[in-house]
């Protein structure tokens, strides 16, 4: 015990009530990433090492062909062309994700609801191929979805509207929306997410990850300045790429760094000539979906105004899963929402749809590709989406809107808390639903997959390339349709599992452990 | 950190114990991930280096620590004896 004292560093809390810019929030804004424990990082890079060593001995193996080589190889007659498949990643692929993967990928037979029915699968040649067994494991606690008010549901007033507008309209649009493909459906549609959001006017694509990817070039290009944090989306980095113009990284969510750049940027000007950039845009997501922080949106808003820059905000994950109306981390924050010069987010999380949509002008509609090119969206989809976005408005004259914004609210706080108290590594902001517990080696990622399985609990992890390398972790996604049972036993059986592979490696402990033990507050919750 | 959450594990025998510390030990090298023929490589490998290492002290640790304390008790203890020597 002594020498883990010795060995670790201090952890990083940060309370921000006051900072350098006073009373720009209305509430603490209380966000941690606890440093990892040094001897766990030489025990995971150990582990790493190890694997890459039996990796290596693999492919000799595969090469001179003592082993069967099941992976994707060049042909006979490519052999003397750069190869293909020698790059760090596919080494990784072949050697290290092959062996965990049945972890991911896991097929799924019914709605993704707060539970569900997994199709079981055994592998007979360590997960180079599957099999299913026939058997349906069911009732399996869903803690991977990115379903936070619970819309991803088959009966209830959304399923049976979309249901009938499929009578109606069909499923497929068969054109593009310049074309003939824009049904009164998706003009009504975007008036509602317009009205939602609180702008004059907003558009939709069918697809978020072509929401950011096509739009971004259309809004700035070369000769402009794009400021983008540095663990942004994939989207927002292709999109960024995309455009042509010069890319700016600043530290995750730090002001300071962002300062700094914004103000090297008006200084120096363009880099040859020093011309002024013509735009500046800078580029952040409502919450980070691998950190579970929440971007510091009072401070980017007193900075873009101090320096003339605009703000392209990406709430994929914070739309209708923050703030008091449910309007996403603009309502969390109390900001006005004519602040944010360009607002985009997904309705793939809180509205159980597919799709994303922005907030901008009609110059989008002639000029992006997403909006020229695409096939509009799918009609049931749209009514999914209107009569989603009603429920959480309250206009269809239920209180179930505000019911489930609230219930998400404190199933967050809950199961962070509880999580926390028990002695896990648990990244991000204190009100986020997206919540990474860290797992660290490389052999505890496939193992705590399965075991969670083992007891009926289905979760999602994660490491390279999606995290750094020592950082994978477990990935848990809060639902409003979760009950308070269904997280009990979630939370026995994380801890369970957490004490059989040893994942409790934080430092500090909460205050209450010292009024009652520690045991009889873990145990009295399982009910088997 | 091990004996603190081995207590809440309640093992029944000591059999148990013993296989939830081999399953650490899987976990923590990785060694969990590999087929059972790479995990006996390894294991192997790994024995026999702690054998050699356990050979080898068991043979040349007591003469090395004869031989250091000699020279420090020569450094300390051998000067009364020279000068005694010389009188004598």
């Amino acid at each position: 015990m002594l020498s883990e004292y010795l060995f670790s560093f201090s952890f990083w809390f940060q309370v921000n009530v006051a900072s350098q810019y006073g009373t720009l929030y209305n509430r603490p804004f209380v966000e941690s990433f606890e440093e990892t424990p040094m001897l766990v990082a030489v025990l995971t890079y150990m582990g790493y090492g190890i694997l890459t060593i039996f990796g290596y001995l693999r492919d000799f193996l595969r090469h001179w062909k003592i082993e069967k080589c099941h992976i994707a190889r060049e042909k006979e007659e490519q052999k003397d062309f750069v190869p293909l498949y020698q790059d760090f990643e596919n080494f990784y692929t072949r050697n290290l994700y092959m062996r965990i993967r049945d972890s991911w990928n896991r097929p799924i037979c019914s709605v993704p609801g707060a539970k569900m029915d997994l199709l079981e699968q055994a592998s007979h040649d360590f997960n180079w191929t599957f099999e299913y067994t026939g058997r349906i494991v069911q009732d399996v606690i869903n803690l991977g979805s990115y379903n936070y008010l619970g819309f991803a549901e088959n009966t209830g007033p959304c399923a049976d509207s979309a249901a009938e507008v499929t009578m109606k309209y069909g499923v497929g649009v068969a054109s593009t929306r310049q074309e003939i493909g824009n049904l009164e459906k998706h003009e009504e549609m975007e008036k509602l997410v317009a009205r939602f959001l609180g702008v004059e006017s907003a558009m939709a694509f069918g697809m978020g990850f072509a929401t950011n990817s096509m739009n971004i070039p259309a809004l700035v290009g070369k000769g402009c300045l794009i400021l983008s944090d540095e663990l942004n989306h994939t989207s927002l980095v292709l999109g960024a790429r995309l455009s042509g113009s010069t890319i700016r990284v600043f530290k995750h969510n730090n002001m300071q760094s962002l300062e700094k750049l914004l103000r090297d940027a008006i200084v120096h000007g363009q880099p040859r000539t020093h011309r002024p950039w013509k735009k500046i845009l800078i580029v952040v997501e409502g919450i980070y979906s691998m950190e579970g922080s929440i971007v510091r949106l009072p401070e980017v808003i007193a900075l873009k105004k101090r320096y003339r820059a605009y703000l392209y905000l990406d709430e994929a994950h914070s739309i209708g899963a923050l703030g008091p109306r449910g309007r996403g981390v603009v309502d969390y924050f109390g900001v006005d929402s004519h602040d944010v010069d360009v607002m985009m987010g997904t309705f793939t999380k809180s509205f159980g749809a597919a799709g994303g949509y922005i907030e901008l002008i009609e110059y989008l509609r002639s000029h992006s590709h997403s909006a020229v090119y695409a096939t509009s969206m799918s009609p049931p989809v749209v009514e999914q989406i209107i009569t989603s976005m009603k429920c959480i408005m309250g206009e269809d004259g239920t209180t179930i809107g505000c019911e489930r914004v609230r219930q998400l609210a404190e199933n967050t706080v809950y199961f962070r808390k509880r999580l926390r108290k028990m002695g896990f590594i648990i990244y991000g902001n204190k009100d986020s639903p997206v919540i990474p517990m860290m797992l660290y080696m490389p052999a505890k990622i496939g193992a705590f997959g399965r075991e969670m399985l083992k007891r009926n609990i289905g979760v999602v992890v994660v490491g390279f390339p999606a995290t750094p390398i020592i950082e994978s972790r477990a990935r848990f996604c809060i639902s409003a349709a979760h009950t308070k049972d269904m997280l009990d036993r979630a939370l026995s059986v994380i801890s369970e599992v957490g004490d059989l592979l040893q994942l409790k490696y934080s430092r500090r402990r909460m205050q209450p452990s010292l009024v009652r033990p520690f045991d009889n507050n873990m145990y009295e919750d399982i009910d088997d | 950190m091990i004996c603190a959450s081995a207590c809440k594990m309640n093992f029944k025998n000591l059999r148990e114990y013993l296989a939830w510390l081999y399953y650490q030990y899987l976990l923590i090298t990785g060694i969990y991930v590999l087929e059972p023929w790479e995990k006996s490589i390894f294991n192997s490998i790994l024995f026999s280096a702690i054998a050699m290492v356990i050979y080898t002290s068991y043979v040349f640790v007591p003469i090395h620590v004869r031989l250091a304390l000699e020279f420090f008790s020569g450094l300390f203890g051998g000067q009364p004896e020279s000068t005694m020597a010389l009188m004598n």
